[in-house]
């Protein structure tokens, strides 16, 4: 072996080792704490904008000893990047949603929690107690959270006649005036409303698409582009660009829609009638948390009804607890019902929630496109 | 000498540019004091609510500190990797010369994306957490070149026989240094550590990187903006900052300048 | 040399003083001296970290399983060239940047001229501290200030109805790319163009117009030549720098505004395609080491 090729040989270990080794398979057996103890004085989270407000993370700080240091990532493919960093033992929660969550999972990112130390979690919503995008073989790697619709956004200044449709934001009409999420997710926005739009297609989920149905979601999402002024990567984006009459339609979180009606501004939103995506958030434990009795700490009290309701009015979700309602009307009286905790079956099937796109089809076929396609393919609308 | 035309035009180029340069500021002054949080034009009200609100910010306070540690510390170590090369490769012909003063530059010439994902996978190799220290580490490699620069640049432009000078007139290796070559140096020096403590301070893309759980300021900063909640209380430091770094910088440039007074 | 150097006689300095005489006698000592700390420093940590990421270049991610394959491929670098949106965005970076630079070059040696031949000592300082005053404010506080002058009903806008101009409409688009970029890096640029002025000699100046050059041959042939490599060193800086920036684009950019860095970062992003994020950022090494090469063609180093 020639010295160079021992340096190269080197540098492909070193770099054999440094790289994320992929879906290794998700840890089989829980190595659960037998109880909670005394906190370690810190708590390391990746948040959503907005999930970690002084208003409930003082008293949290104050009650456990827990100091909580929050970084905010912006999209779901950040959250997944920072929970990787540094080899993973950086931060100790996430506020995964679904389209991270599984990738957490099956990278070996996260570990499983016992759900007993978690006595809130036997008030959740059936729905959200075990779902599949948190839990896998039995075993509860993520405490569900909060969820919600994206929504249909517009200015009611600008929009006299409210739409119905996701076909607003395709409409000629509008052109330079639309914004949507810079998101290879928004691909399932387009396949959403393909589904009613072109039923010939045959999509049956908007997150497992064939090559053909994604091209096709690309296809309109590509059309859709002339139209759009932004597409908007911060939330701030999006509030900016409806204050300062850059866009009056788009694609947003409730968030926006808040922060715009409380600054002022003439807006409304709605889910159209083909449904809409969503999210459904769960905080997840790090593999190589350091602070896990914090951690601990942190899940009992963000899943009390109290936590649960000021983080639902803050953001403009709905908490996994039911019994934040009464919480949540005497916060603002009414949103109980709003947010739709009281009734929720129906406002659930409404929202397909965000998931990663596997390769592997539900029917275990091959067929499916991989985030990765997406990626590129959302790459190659924006160009 | 330029005629009284060229010096009115280049006079108005310079307020013209200057203005530009200050717009941007001007607005980032105005909306400190913004009754909204929401900024739209022109603004809708005035509050002076979000100075307190900043004061009282615990997070700010915690990544205020973290940037001057870690803006310090780096610009230390810099100033001395960044002379020390600035000085070889400047005196001496050696084998790698052309090769060190590429590789000095490569940090900054690369896109600081380049520099943060390779500066993230060294340090996961090694198993070291990221922390206070691996953000001092990447901004020492990107602000070497920024001393590096300054100083070969003046080393360039005194002559060496100033220096074999002062050995001919009797003066030993140090006194010569101190007295002669330190001397020519120390404004450049100045200038490049000042520099080099402005982009380490307000350095985003690396430290993306290369800080864990702690925030920098301007990583505090991006988050605020993201959010949009508190956008007044970016407004309200970044006024502040600027506000206290006005006097300490017009000092040291004052210093740095020829025909000033200098011991 | 003389006994002189020495010099241990009492005064301040003993130990750095006998380690610079030791430099002295003995050159070679001095070199390593001066030369490994840095060179450590780089090569250890910088170098060979750059140096595992581009071998994961040539590597690929299994679609199916997401582990990444260390079968030798050039694939990513296929992908690169063949999918016309990644040359897109290659073109549309380079041509940004090297607008932002020239932009910048224009807008600053008239103010570094200023400040080195015409500006008085107090002026000269006064006007050093404005220029480098905004680095001191936040990078993102001032690009994100600018939305609010772009937007449609922002500041720009308002200012232009005011005087009975038609309205632009430049927020979020290429153009406020270009504008944003030539502002936040425009120091970068009167800095260096400054300083390799302010060392020309005046004499320089009355030895040209003495041979009877006017203002203008005077600025040709003595001025620019002398101030290039300023004008050099800036121009790598604003170069460098926009090519590598992905939230400009994020912050003031519209559709169709994405950069080489938001390309390497979504695919960072998504962990599994650090083999493709690592092909695609070869494109900005490789340009830079062209431009560093091409400066230092030109002498540009040697002067700078």
């Amino acid at each position: 072996m020639t010295t160079g090729s021992k340096w190269m040989a080197a540098l492909a270990g070193a770099a054999a080792l440094i790289m994320p080794l992929g879906a290794f398979g998700a840890p089989a057996s829980a190595n659960y704490p037998a109880k909670i103890g005394d906190g370690e004085g810190q708590l390391n989270i990746v948040a959503w904008e907005g999930y970690a407000q002084d208003d409930w993370i003082k008293p949290f700080e104050k009650e456990t000893g827990c100091q909580v240091h929050a970084k905010y990532a912006g999209s779901s493919d950040e959250m997944v990047a920072l929970m990787r960093s540094g080899g993973g033992g950086e931060y100790d929660l996430v506020s995964a949603s679904g389209d991270a969550s599984l990738r957490l999972i099956y990278g070996g990112n996260v570990q499983p929690l016992d759900v007993k130390l978690i006595p809130a979690w036997n008030d959740f919503l059936p729905n959200l107690k075990s779902p599949p995008h948190n839990t896998l073989n039995g075993l509860h790697y993520g405490l569900s959270y909060e969820w919600g619709p994206n929504v249909l956004l517009w200015n009611t200044d600008k929009i006299k006649e409210a739409p119905k449709s996701w076909a607003a934001i395709y409409d000629a009409q509008y052109k330079g005036k639309v914004t949507v999420p810079d998101n290879p997710i928004q691909i399932a926005d387009a396949a959403l409303y393909l589904m009613k739009a072109e039923p010939k297609l045959g999509i049956k989920d908007p997150y497992e698409l064939t090559q053909d149905q994604l091209a096709a979601a690309a296809a309109l999402l590509k059309k859709q582009r002339p139209l759009i002024k932004k597409y908007w990567a911060l939330a701030s984006d999006e509030i900016e660009l409806f204050k300062n009459g850059d866009a009056v339609i788009g694609a947003a979180w409730p968030y926006q829609t808040n922060t715009l009606k409380a600054a002022g501004v003439k807006v409304e939103d709605t889910i159209p009638e083909e449904g809409a995506t969503g999210w459904a958030d769960s905080w997840m434990l790090s593999a190589k948390s350091k602070h896990v009795n914090c951690a601990y700490k942190f899940m009992n009290y963000v899943s009390t009804p109290k936590v649960q309701a000021q983080q639902a009015i803050y953001f403009g979700e709905t908490p996994a607890n039911p019994k934040a309602c009464d919480a949540m009307n005497a916060i603002e009286a009414g949103s109980c019902e709003k947010y739709h905790l009281n009734a929720p079956a129906s406002y659930f099937d409404k929202i397909h929630f965000w998931k990663t796109p596997l390769p592997t089809c539900a029917d275990g076929s091959r067929k499916c496109t991989s985030y990765s396609d997406w990626q590129r393919a959302w790459q190659q609308v924006k160009g | 000498m330029e005629s009284r035309l060229t010096r009115i035009l280049l006079g108005t180029w310079v307020v013209l540019v200057l203005l530009f340069l200050f717009v941007p500021i001007a607005i980032i002054v105005l909306y400190a004091f913004n009754a909204s949080n929401v900024q739209s034009w022109p603004i809708s009200g005035f509050s002076l609510k979000w100075f307190p609100s900043t004061w009282h910010n615990d997070e700010v306070r915690e990544a205020l500190w973290l940037s001057i540690r870690a803006g310090v510390l780096a610009t230390f170590l810099a100033v001395i990797f960044g002379t020390a090369a600035a000085f070889a490769v400047h005196r001496f012909r050696f084998v790698g010369r052309e090769a060190l003063s590429f590789i000095v530059v490569l940090p900054i010439a690369l896109p600081g994306i380049i520099t943060g994902m390779a500066l993230n996978s060294f340090f996961v190799f090694w198993h070291i957490p990221l922390s206070y220290w691996t953000i001092v580490i990447g901004h020492t490699t990107f602000c070497i070149v920024i001393v590096y620069n300054n100083v070969l640049a003046r080393l360039r432009q005194v002559p060496r026989s100033l220096s074999e000078a002062s050995m001919d007139l009797g003066a030993d290796s140090w006194s010569t240094f101190r007295r002669v070559t330190l001397p020519t140096i120390s404004t450049a020096l100045i200038a490049g550590a000042l520099l080099a403590f402005a982009l380490s301070f307000d350095e985003v893309i690396v430290t993306t990187f290369t800080a864990g759980a702690q925030n920098t300021l301007p990583l505090w900063i991006f988050g605020a903006i993201r959010l949009g909640q508190k956008l007044p209380e970016v407004n309200v430091i970044v006024l502040v900052v600027m506000a206290v770094t006005f006097i300490p910088v017009f000092l040291a440039y004052r210093v740095t300048q020829p025909g000033s007074a200098k011991s | 040399m003389t006994a002189a150097e020495f010099g241990l006689d009492g005064r301040q300095g003993g130990a750095l003083r006998r380690l610079s005489a030791l430099f002295w006698r003995r050159p070679s000592l001095a070199l390593v001296g001066l030369v490994v700390p840095p060179l450590a420093w780089l090569v250890l940590i910088y170098i060979a970290a750059l140096g595992v990421l581009f071998i994961a270049a040539f590597w690929s991610v299994d679609p199916f399983t997401g582990e990444i394959d260390r079968t030798w491929t050039l694939a990513n670098f296929e992908a690169v060239v063949s999918i016309s949106t990644y040359r897109t965005i290659v073109f549309r970076t380079i041509l940004i940047a090297a607008a932002v630079t020239l932009t910048d070059a224009i807008l600053a040696f008239p103010v570094a001229y200023f400040m080195a031949r015409i500006a008085g000592r107090r002026l000269r300082l006064v006007l050093i501290t404005l220029v480098v005053l905004p680095l001191w404010s936040s990078y993102l506080a001032r690009i994100y200030a600018w939305r609010l002058i772009l937007a449609h009903d922002g500041a720009l806008n308002w200012a232009l109805r005011a005087i009975g101009l038609p309205s632009l409409s430049i927020g979020y688009s290429n153009w406020a790319m270009w504008i944003v970029f030539s502002y936040v890096w425009l120091p970068f640029m009167i800095m260096p163009v400054y300083a390799a002025l302010e060392r020309i000699p005046p004499s320089y100046f009355e030895a040209s117009q003495d041979l009877g050059a006017r203002g203008w041959r005077t600025l040709v042939k003595v001025v620019l030549p002398l101030a290039m490599p300023g004008l050099i060193a800036g121009s790598i800086f604003t170069f460098s720098l926009t090519l590598g920036d992905y939230i400009t684009p994020v912050l003031v950019g519209g559709p169709g505004s994405d950069f080489i860095g938001n390309v390497v970062y979504s695919n960072v992003g998504v962990a599994n395609n650090i083999p493709f994020a690592a092909a695609y950022a070869t494109v900005p090494l490789v340009m830079m080491a062209l431009y560093l090469w091409g400066a230092r063609r030109l002498g540009a180093f040697e002067v700078m």
